[in-house]
């Protein structure tokens, strides 16, 4: 056996969370048109803006293409053959957690999100979204005592039509892309949040989603506003039961920061890759952007992301205001068969803005990782930064790593740095760290950790270690 | 000095190693006991390093004939980790810099695994935080570079004086150390050397591979060994050492002359 292959092995450890839920669901009969989505838009009960969004959404997406431009290929989704809403029987929101379905408690049981009382995260407010509706969402009124709203999006557009209708597609224009187009025409839930003026959450916030149904799409929706001199670190969490089939996962989040708020926006992604042979699997295609609309505010993306047969998304930067500060840190595991083409795009449109940019790709297995990265600096963005560092490890001789910066800049007045790199695991390392009596599994683990570090060190407390251990479930072997 | 009673830590027997299909070791042999302290000589490229990595079970290096025995106990097919956890240390002569891994944690894991096998009890954060300040002090180092990355811009004698804090936290029962010396200053070379002074017991022993006498006047070594093409050809007591400093290797290539002429 060539060290490779153990190598190759540790990084192949089997799917944990690729369980089912046998419960009732109620679904809407598959397939797309305008009578699908009044029929999701009635039985969230929604105002008539809504449907209007909606219905305008679905208009130019029938008039889009899927796109092709990324070199991913893979079996084309047959948008008459998803389902656009599921959810559990008995879906009416409850009042109280005593009142949930335990088959469902029980499922983000397993998956480690307690919600119980007893057992919940301390210091962490979590909204559990189950196929196409949310669940449960933790410390509600503790949140509540400082003004923050943490609700699902469903809870949102009935609670606080106004901030819906004010902010939604407003980062995210509903015909930005193919994929953003069908989301703002049959979303399902998400995760809404709004931090009022000078408050800083108390706790962290966390979105868990979790597809159970094999053929449904899941259309999540997350909207984040930031009020001025506010501040707010939230996190999301994702994984799937294992299909032989592709689901499709197109997901739009927007966050809006507003003068000197700050947001930092994680993710923890973990859906159903597929199987040794690539057949089935989640596709991951996602638009995540923010706006830094005040000055001197901030935004940061921090992701990890291990699932998905295919993931597509670019968390991006739209930095407005001045002196705004746009932030993008990735982690991206790849094995198999899976295709991840992420990065991000980081728009200077205000003077002195700043944004950083630091990605690291871990390719096994026959997959292809990708890091795709536009930076752009305006006429107007004088005295702007950007930093990029692209790193990508390569584990086995069958995976690739590439890198494709865009930089295009319109102002001399700024300055961009790019670095790359592409390494494998160093034998001298492993030997070095074995030579000390650590394990070959453990030792992998330390230097796929410590290639990883720059960007664990920027995922909120709490959740490093979650992270951590999602590296570690795929690469087994405890890591310090 | 060295009694008929006295144990056997290391046995190798005609040892025959490649690398990368290159023929290195030709046949070694050597006898480590308990409490001695051996140093290896020889020119570059003689096996010297060569030998070190076998022992510690470096991956690219065949084993193509002969046996090495640790404490009576076949080693050969142990892999590196399970040979550092019984005992086995490897002093670098290049330490490797492991970016984003920190120095400390990887002490901690390290010196858990070895404690793990002596059945002793694990150490915490703030018990082993304890315990390196202590072991720190052997080799003079500043506790700062136990928040680095292992390794990481770290100079060259700061890499051997971490390399002799790892065998201080280890305690190895035989530490071979690969050219220690190269690259030290005089005050690094002392403090390293006493370092080694102070951590080697009766119960252990030392192989210290160098190419130079001047370790060896901090260190006196019981036997020397010269090694040239993959073998060890001449052992004697430090005033081998000695003689070699005056005479050069010069003599290795009369003694190989002469062997190709008995041939």
């Amino acid at each position: 056996m060539t060290k490779t292959n153990t190598v190759e092995e540790i990084v192949s450890q089997p799917y944990k969370y690729g369980f089912i839920t046998d419960i009732e669901t109620e679904k809407i009969p598959k397939g797309l048109n305008e009578d699908v989505i009044r029929l999701i838009s009635d039985k969230k009960k929604e105002p008539k803006f809504l449907l209007k969004f909606r219905l305008r959404a679905y208009e130019q997406w029938l008039k889009m293409k899927e796109p092709d431009w990324s070199g991913l290929t893979y079996s084309k989704v047959d948008y008459e053959e998803l389902v656009y809403y599921a959810a559990p029987k008995q879906n009416i929101k409850k009042q109280s957690l005593d009142e949930v379905d335990p088959k469902l408690l029980e499922t983000f049981d397993k998956l480690g999100i307690p919600l119980g009382e007893q057992k919940r995260l301390t210091n962490v407010a979590v909204d559990a979204v189950f196929d196409s509706v949310s669940i449960a969402t933790t410390y509600k009124e503790k949140l509540a005592e400082h003004g923050v709203i943490f609700c699902s999006i469903s809870e949102a557009i009935s609670e606080h039509p106004d901030l819906i209708e004010k902010y939604l597609g407003t980062v995210v224009p509903i015909n930005d892309n193919f994929f953003a187009a069908l989301n703002s025409a049959v979303f399902s839930d998400g995760s809404f949040v709004y931090i009022p003026k000078g408050v800083e959450c108390p706790m962290e916030l966390s979105s868990y989603f979790r597809i159970n149904s094999g053929d449904t799409g899941q259309f999540e929706r997350t909207l984040i506003i930031a009020e001025e001199y506010s501040s707010v670190s939230y996190l999301e969490g994702c994984t799937a039961p294992m299909f032989d089939t592709n689901t499709l996962h197109a997901a739009v989040v927007e966050l809006v920061a507003l003068d000197n708020a700050s947001i930092k926006y994680s993710t923890v992604q973990n859906w159903y890759a597929g199987n040794e042979e690539g057949i089935g699997g989640i596709y991951n295609f996602v638009t995540k952007r923010g706006e830094c609309r005040g000055k001197k505010s901030k935004i940061s993306w921090s992701q990890v992301e291990t699932g998905s047969a295919i993931t597509w998304k670019y968390p991006s930067c739209v930095l407005l205001g001045d002196n705004s500060i746009g932030e993008f840190y990735s982690i991206a595991l790849t094995n198999n068969f899976q295709k991840a083409d992420t990065g991000t795009k980081m728009i200077h449109i205000g003077k002195n803005t700043k944004s950083k940019i630091v990605s690291k790709g871990i390719s096994a297995g026959q997959s292809k990782n990708s890091y795709r990265g536009l930076v752009s600096i305006s006429p107007n963005a004088e005295g702007s930064r950007n930093y990029s560092q692209c790193d990508s490890m390569l584990i086995g001789d069958k995976a690739s790593a590439n890198t494709y910066p865009y930089i295009q800049s319109k102002q001399p007045q700024s300055n961009i740095e790019h670095e790359a790199s592409t390494c494998r695991i160093s034998e001298d390392q492993l030997f070095y760290l074995q030579s000390r009596g650590i394990d070959f599994e453990e030792s992998v683990s330390m230097l796929i950790s410590g290639f990883c570090s720059d960007v664990f060190n920027e995922l909120p407390m709490e959740f490093a270690s979650e992270a951590d251990k999602l590296l570690a479930l795929k690469l087994e072997g405890s890591v310090g | 000095m060295i009694s008929s009673t006295s144990k056997t830590i290391l046995s190798i027997k005609d040892l025959h190693a490649s690398v990368e299909d290159q023929h290195i070791l030709h046949g070694v042999n050597l006898l480590v006991n308990e409490g001695e302290i051996h140093a290896i000589m020889g020119r570059n490229g003689s096996g010297k390093s060569t030998l070190s990595k076998v022992i510690a079970g470096h991956p690219s290096y065949k084993i193509l004939s002969g046996s090495i025995h640790f404490k009576g106990t076949n080693i050969l097919e142990l892999a590196p980790e399970e040979r550092a956890r019984i005992g086995i240390f490897l002093g670098f002569q290049y330490p490797v810099e492991i970016p984003g891994v920190s120095n400390l944690e990887f002490l901690r894991v390290a010196t858990n695994s070895r404690r793990k096998e002596l059945l002793k009890s694990e150490l915490d954060t703030f018990e082993f935080e304890d315990l390196v300040k202590e072991r720190l002090k052997i080799v003079e180092m500043d506790p700062a570079f136990l928040e680095r990355s292992v390794n990481e811009g770290f100079s060259g004698g700061e890499k051997k004086r971490n390399e002799i804090l790892q065998m201080a936290l280890l305690e190895p029962t035989i530490s071979i150390l690969d050219e220690t010396d190269s690259g030290l200053d005089i005050d690094a070379l002392r403090i390293v050397a006493s370092g080694i002074n102070k951590l080697s017991k009766p119960s252990s022993a030392t192989i210290l591979i160098t190419h130079y006498q001047r370790l060896l006047n901090e260190i006196t070594p019981d036997f020397v060994h010269i090694m040239a093409d993959g073998k060890i050809i001449k052992t004697g007591d430090k005033d081998l050492a000695i003689d070699l400093e005056k005479t050069g290797y010069d003599f290795i290539d009369k003694n190989s002359k002469d062997r190709e002429m008995a041939k």
